[in-house]
């Protein structure tokens, strides 16, 4: 590979200066959904993405299946029932304000985004006769049939849709800019947001954003325990460039965190650990219901609950007896008793020759499409990289069987201490209008505690970018502090200055980082060794971080995505030392201290007086629809009549 | 650093990741522009096929093979240890019949 000139101009000393009444962070399907309402509601949003919208985010490249549309008019469960059973199934620890959002909206932004252009529904007739669709409204749902909240999508043809409807809006994009801090009344840790700096990915180019509101809109979280400079993108579940800065910036202007204890042990993840996520074999989430086979091509027959064998297959769709309704297609998040659906138990392994294999060949053809066509080529990335790539290589559903690599969907068993945030893991407090603890800050998507998908996703973005733009309209201007400007700008540039013989590489940092997170929070956590992270954690940030070098925009971009790694490390070593007692549904083990569970989120900021940490008490949202109604009856008038 | 001396500096990757096909492809660099870690650089030379300058960074999304208006244009390549195997689901039932060990 040969030296390349620089192919985009080089910006770095320049400045552009951009006012708004509202900033959106993040132009992932959050981002985008809160763009869209706050600009049609009339007010001058600028949106800004370091990747491309029409693709940018978890959700970029597609998504099979929308959870949690309670409202759809073939659910048999209300969004109170399916939130209480969330809340319950996590002894509490999930965020009951964001997925009662999703529960009560989320069929209205799958109905919106239809009325952009996205599919959410079989209109052709291509799956008639399959045991989940409907005939009225044409719906094919997934997991529950029975109960019907869960819709499968043609996903790939969302982002697309959002992304024209912004054009149409006329919101103002600014891609392949990476936003690097926040904007702070009088430039001061804890105080109103004002807005936010970005730097451009390609230029260089430094961006001041002036705002009266902002929502942020990134992603959670990773590559803090685990990554591989050589093999860091196929295994990995969510994009490379995903890597939590709303969390760093956040973090370093005094917002509230919640839950950042939380880790579990790695599912899916960088280093190639793993095989691409939905493309090794398993029956869960995406595959679900596939049946699977042993090496003597036996089939290991579905269970309900009860352990009762399931001969039709229609009935891996259906709850057991004298149960309401099950969560999710598989038992990917471990579900309590009284949300388990039918599962496969290869309990007495001794009975079956390895390895396993998952087997759409031997399941009516029909149903076959919907998982290898349908779910298997829209769900987060594998169009291409699955379906289109194992199609071409010669697979074929109705006669081969593909190999399974680990128990349930995992396709790869991690040791303790590889660990991700994963499954409901931790981020920004919320309210009940998605506002932080920071004035004029609002929060949506995978920034909240305890988020997870699509239509969480969609759901929260457009009730932040709705909240904010009513924020909007009563907040004044305040100017950028100029001093807070400068600093940045001195942080961001810096890497520019170092020799390119002896700087640090990106790369080389974000592997010192998770070998240390690996080191000292592994699976089991003592105070000792948490402090002990903490202090290499914090030797990197004085002494290694201005040693850093990148040698143009694209590597400052990468590099500054491991400042905000290494910020963000540093979070979750101070949750893990706030908690004092060990906690099974944060799945939060401390050495010597029992699991008598406080009931309470461990709420930690960074202040002017160092990190400080609250106690709030699970329930802290109320009465969910009461809240509901009395923060929306705008909406609910609007939209419900 | 002086704005002249910006360079993407070459290295050896472990991985291909993102095969492009010279022979087919338009120069429209529709894959730089979809591709969100910019894994790719459009060619200095114009009408040369974009640059694979960062296939370390690919996520492997596939956004630049849905993009390429040209089939088989541009495709992804599966690090080796990643490539999932399957069977025909005959042999497994062979071997089970016990005619095949």
């Amino acid at each position: 590979m040969n030296h390349v000139n620089w192919p985009y101009p080089v910006q770095w000393e320049e400045e552009e200066y951009v006012e708004s009444d509202l900033l959106v962070l993040g132009g992932g399907v959050s981002g985008c959904m809160a763009a869209i309402a706050a600009a049609e509601k009339g007010c001058d949003v600028v949106l800004v993405e370091k990747g491309s919208v029409r693709r940018s985010g978890a959700g970029g490249s597609g998504c099979d299946h929308w959870e949690h549309a309670a409202t759809n008019p073939c659910s048999k469960v209300s969004p109170e029932e399916l939130t209480a059973a969330m809340l319950d199934d996590n002894d509490g620890y999930n965020n009951a304000i964001s997925h009662y959002i999703e529960c009560r909206e989320g069929y209205d932004r799958l109905l919106d985004i239809e009325s952009m252009g996205g599919k959410i529904r079989d209109s052709e007739g291509d799956y008639i006769g399959a045991l989940c669709r409907d005939e009225k409204t044409g719906f094919l749902f997934a997991y529950d049939c029975e109960n019907r909240f869960t819709l499968r999508v043609w996903g790939t043809t969302f982002k697309p849709a959002m992304h024209r409807r912004l054009k149409e809006l006329g919101v103002r994009i600014y891609e392949r800019v990476m936003t690097t801090s926040f904007l702070t009344e009088k430039g001061q840790i804890g105080q109103r947001v004002i807005g936010a700096t970005g730097v451009n990915t390609r230029t260089g180019k430094f961006y001041m954003f002036n705002s009266k509101a902002t929502v942020l809109c990134t992603s959670r979280p990773s590559r803090i325990w685990l990554f591989s400079s050589a093999y860091p993108g196929l295994s990995e579940f969510r994009p490379t460039q995903c890597v939590g800065d709303g969390h760093a910036m956040g973090w370093r202007s005094g917002a509230e965190f919640a839950m950042m204890e939380k880790s579990v042990r790695a599912e899916f993840s960088a280093a190639g650990k793993s095989y691409p996520p939905y493309g090794a074999g398993n029956n869960h989430n995406t595959w679900y219901p596939a049946s699977i086979v042993d090496a003597n091509g036996k089939e290991i027959p579905y269970k309900n609950r009860d352990g009762q064998e399931l001969h039709n297959f229609s009935d891996r769709f259906r709850p057991a007896p004298n149960q309401k309704f099950f969560l999710m297609g598989g038992n990917v998040e471990e579900p309590k008793y009284e949300y388990k659906g039918p599962e496969v138990y290869p309990d007495d392994e001794d009975d079956h020759a390895l390895p396993l294999y998952a087997d759409l060949s031997s399941i009516p053809e029909i149903e076959r499409r919907i998982i290898w066509g349908l779910m298997i080529g829209e769900e987060g990335k594998t169009k291409i990289p699955v379906y289109d790539y194992y199609t071409k290589a010669g697979f074929d559903p109705s006669k081969h069987v593909l190999q399974c690599y680990g128990s349930g969907w995992k396709s790869a068993s991690f040791m303790p201490d590889e660990r991700q945030l994963f499954g409901l893991s931790g981020g920004f407090m919320n309210d009940w209008s998605l506002g932080s603890n920071l004035e004029g800050l609002y929060v949506a998507g995978d920034v909240l505690f305890a988020s997870n998908c699509f239509g969480h996703a969609a759901a929260t973005g457009h009730y932040a970018g709705r909240h904010a733009a009513d924020y909007a309209t009563r907040a004044e201007r305040k100017e950028p502090y100029r001093f807070q400007v400068e600093q940045e700008k001195l942080r961001i540039y810096g890497p520019l200055k170092n020799d390119c013989m002896t700087g640090i590489d990106w790369r080389e940092l974000n592997e010192a980082i998770a070998k240390t997170m690996r080191l000292y929070c592994g699976e089991e956590k003592r105070d000792d060794l948490l402090n002990v992270g903490l202090r290499k954690l914090r030797a990197y940030e004085t002494d290694i971080l201005p040693r850093t070098f990148a040698g143009n925009p694209h590597e400052l971009t990468r590099l500054l995505e491991v400042h905000n790694i290494l910020t963000v490390s540093q979070l979750i070593l101070h949750s893990c030392l706030a908690r004092t007692q060990s906690s099974a549904p944060l799945n939060f083990f401390k050495v010597g201290r029992s699991f008598e569970d406080e009931g309470k989120l461990i709420v930690l900021s960074n202040t002017q007086k160092g990190v400080q940490n609250r106690e709030v008490p699970l329930d802290y949202y109320g009465s969910l629809a009461e809240n509901y109604e009395r923060y929306n009856a705008g909406y609910i008038r609007r939209r419900h009549g | 650093m002086d704005k002249r001396d910006v360079v993407a500096s070459g290295e050896i990757s472990a991985v291909k990741a993102i095969v492009i096909n010279a022979h087919k492809c338009i120069s429209c660099n529709r894959c730089v522009e979809i591709c969100q870690v910019d894994a790719l650089l459009p060619n200095p030379e114009k009408g040369k096929p974009p640059i694979l300058q960062y296939p370390g960074e690919c996520w492997y999304c596939g956004c630049c093979v849905m993009e390429c208006p040209v089939e088989g244009g541009i495709s992804l390549r599966h690090p080796l240890m990643n490539q999932a195997d399957w069977v025909l689901k005959s042999e497994l039932e062979e071997r089970g019949r016990g005619s095949v060990m």
